[in-house]
């Protein structure tokens, strides 16, 4: 492990509990019956977030997911558009169009969280396409299940960034379930990293749920990826402690397997290195955990006294301009 | 005024753009070594060498790229080969592109355009033939252009490498050799508006693409009888000239929409309906509609040619609009 600061490592942990404090919260709520739609949870996985975007600028770029608000968060969203865009308000980031699994802000380099599986490795390429075209030196992190590891958008993604060394990182979620199916029983290879090697890139399979080896690994790919060594294929194994979306009846596995997976889980784990090192008091840990209590419930107060669009709203923000619409 | 091909028009608006903005790069496959399987970026040869690019045969990276690049600032020309391959990467412009700015709620400016040859030609058979312009005047999120003339392409085109949306552009495969006047000074053509290639009084013809020409020569033979034919082509489909459409339909008060897509649920059954929406009254006879038998493009010679639309088609159903 490298020689961190004690802000550094305290900023990685709070990073972590500010996704865990959003989702547990955002679960509350779906149960209660306050959101629309479905949401997917993070719980579990917000050393991967947190250890990789604690690399990046702000003028870096990053494709998500469906099972995206720790990325949003990371890159530095607020709670505050993220929850109303979760209530279906005005006031959300994509002004209540969006919802949950399409979430973005393309100003702070979030380039889309994904409905479709595999959907953001393209537009992740293109991105560092437009990098390179322009001769800049920002990277760009593709974040992936290990479902979408099947798609074709994955092969064409990787062969495609190879030949023109283009600055992405490859960051695969493998969280051992594709919706309801397990990686084993849909996946050829038992690491997906493995697969680095048919497009000539350095693939590599980490703990995902270590926050500073994340941080270590994504940064060596980082630095790579700056000084235009091209792309970087990274596995993060880790559990989803949640069923696929909150209200699954999760009928693929047992709960004895899921509590197995929750002494692993990763902010328990970072926890315990700051208490033994001397990082973290309880005292300091209890007082980060209400503040983003407070900026939870703060946010949930927000959102739920934001107002929903007018329905004709539906109708703005297809074009840039006034013309195609013709209702 | 000097005459060029098409496919020089089609050159001439993208490298003078790319002049003009550093932004725009394009590629595709078989474009930057080869100028294109119809020599459609022959023009580009040997210009702009890292801004025009070929690329593996990755069709949902090369769609789904464009999106990425426009939102970090570029402003990407993507070919798409044939109209055919837009299948085989489909969701990266249904799912990414022409959903991105909505579903965000405004989010970006999606500079992407989209191009390349569809229609028939030399008996490329089912899979090289297809015109499916229909189906992205049906779901909404991107401007579609289809030209007919070398003037038209220019100008079109140099309107999307302008444009703040994407915009998808179909070449027909057969008018990349035409030739046509296009003035040396600049011009743009606005998308939406339509062009009246023939004026006449008995009957209009809405059209595209290759079936603008095969109107305007079944307008020739037409004429001989002695039936005016007004020939209207759209340019775009989306937005598309509905004011240009229902004047001239309240004069001439007999409709014919004519492109070479399959008849049925082509873009022709949207402009007749809009047409008997607003204009029913002025309708002196149901419209009528020219459009591809509803198989697959055959191979073989005269299965193409009974298939696809022509002149004739167009001469024999203004005949039976008019009741002649």
């Amino acid at each position: 492990m490298g020689d961190y600061s004690k802000d550094f490592l305290i900023t990685l942990y709070k990073m972590m509990v500010r996704i865990r404090v959003f989702e547990q919260k955002a679960e509350e709520l779906f149960l209660q019956g306050k959101l629309p739609g479905f949401i997917h949870l993070y719980i579990g996985e917000e050393a991967i977030a947190t250890g990789a975007i604690s690399n990046l600028r702000k003028d870096d770029y990053i494709t998500s997911t469906h099972r995206g608000h720790a990325h949003m968060l990371s890159k530095g969203a607020s709670m505050d558009r993220m929850m109303a865009e979760l209530y279906g308000k005005k006031t959300g980031y994509c002004k209540g169009k969006g919802g949950s699994m399409h979430i973005a802000d393309v100003s702070i380099g979030v380039l889309g969280a994904n409905g479709e599986v595999g959907g953001g490795l393209p537009i992740a390429v293109g991105a560092a396409m437009a990098i390179k075209m322009q001769k800049k030196d920002s990277v760009v992190i593709t974040f992936f299940g290990d479902g979408a590891s099947n798609r074709g958008s994955f092969h064409e993604s990787l062969n495609w960034a190879s030949v023109y060394k283009l600055p992405v990182i490859f960051l695969c979620e493998n969280n051992q379930f594709a919706s309801t199916a397990r990686v084993q029983e849909t996946t050829s290879v038992e690491n997906i990293s493995d697969r680095a090697v048919g497009y000539n890139m350095k693939g590599v399979t980490i703990d995902g749920n270590d926050v500073l080896l994340v941080y270590e690994t994504v940064k060596e790919a980082v630095d790579r990826a700056r000084n235009g060594g091209g792309p970087t294929l990274i596995e993060a194994k880790t559990y989803r402690l949640k069923g696929h979306f909150v209200g699954d009846p999760v009928l693929y596995r047992d709960q004895k397997e899921v509590e197995g997976f929750w002494k692993k889980e990763p902010i328990g784990r970072f926890e315990n290195y700051l208490f033994e090192n001397g990082f973290m008091s309880e005292h300091q840990k209890k007082k980060i955990w209400d503040d983003f209590l407070d900026e939870v419930n703060n946010a949930v107060k927000f959102a739920e006294e934001s107002e929903y669009p007018l329905p004709e709203e539906a109708l703005t923000d297809l074009f840039e301009d006034d013309t195609g619409y013709d209702y | 005024m000097r005459e060029i091909t098409f496919a020089e028009a089609l050159g001439e608006a993208i490298l003078e753009e790319m002049e003009k903005d550093p932004t725009i790069f394009t590629y595709g496959e078989d474009i930057a070594k080869q100028g294109g399987i119809f020599g459609q970026y022959k023009s580009l040869l040997g210009k702009f060498k890292d801004r025009v690019i070929d690329t593996p045969i990755s069709e949902e990276v090369i769609y789904g790229s464009a999106l990425g690049a426009a939102l970090a600032g570029a402003r990407p020309v993507v070919e798409f080969h044939f109209a055919d391959f837009i299948f085989t990467g489909i969701t990266s412009i249904v799912n990414q592109i022409m959903k991105f700015k909505h579903m965000t709620g405004g989010q970006g400016k999606i500079r992407v355009v989209l191009r390349g040859p569809d229609g028939i030609a030399q008996s490329a058979a089912a899979q090289h033939s297809e015109s499916i312009e229909t189906i992205f005047m049906y779901i909404p999120g991107i401007k579609v252009v289809v030209p007919s003339t070398p003037y038209d392409m220019k100008g079109l085109l140099k309107t999307a490498l302008r444009s703040d949306d994407p915009v998808i552009v179909f070449e027909h495969k057969m008018l990349y050799k035409i030739k046509g006047p296009v003035p040396e000074e600049e011009y743009l053509i606005p998308f939406g508006k339509a062009d009246i290639k023939r004026e006449g009084k008995d009957v209009t013809v809405v059209t595209t693409s290759r079936m603008v020409h095969e109107s305007l020569k079944a307008s020739e033979e037409l004429q001989k009888e002695g039936i005016s034919v007004e020939v209207i082509d759209l340019r775009t489909l989306i937005p598309w000239d509905k004011e240009v459409v229902l004047k001239s339909v309240k004069k001439t008060h007999h409709l014919v929409i004519a492109h070479e897509t399959w008849k049925r649920a082509g873009w022709g059954a949207e402009i007749a309906a809009t047409v008997q929406e607003e204009a029913f009254d002025y309708l002196d006879a149901p419209i009528l509609r020219v459009g591809a038998k509803n198989v697959h493009i055959s191979f073989s010679p005269p299965l193409q040619n009974y298939i696809v639309p022509d002149y004739k088609s167009v001469i024999d159903t203004v005949r039976r609009v008019l009741n002649v």
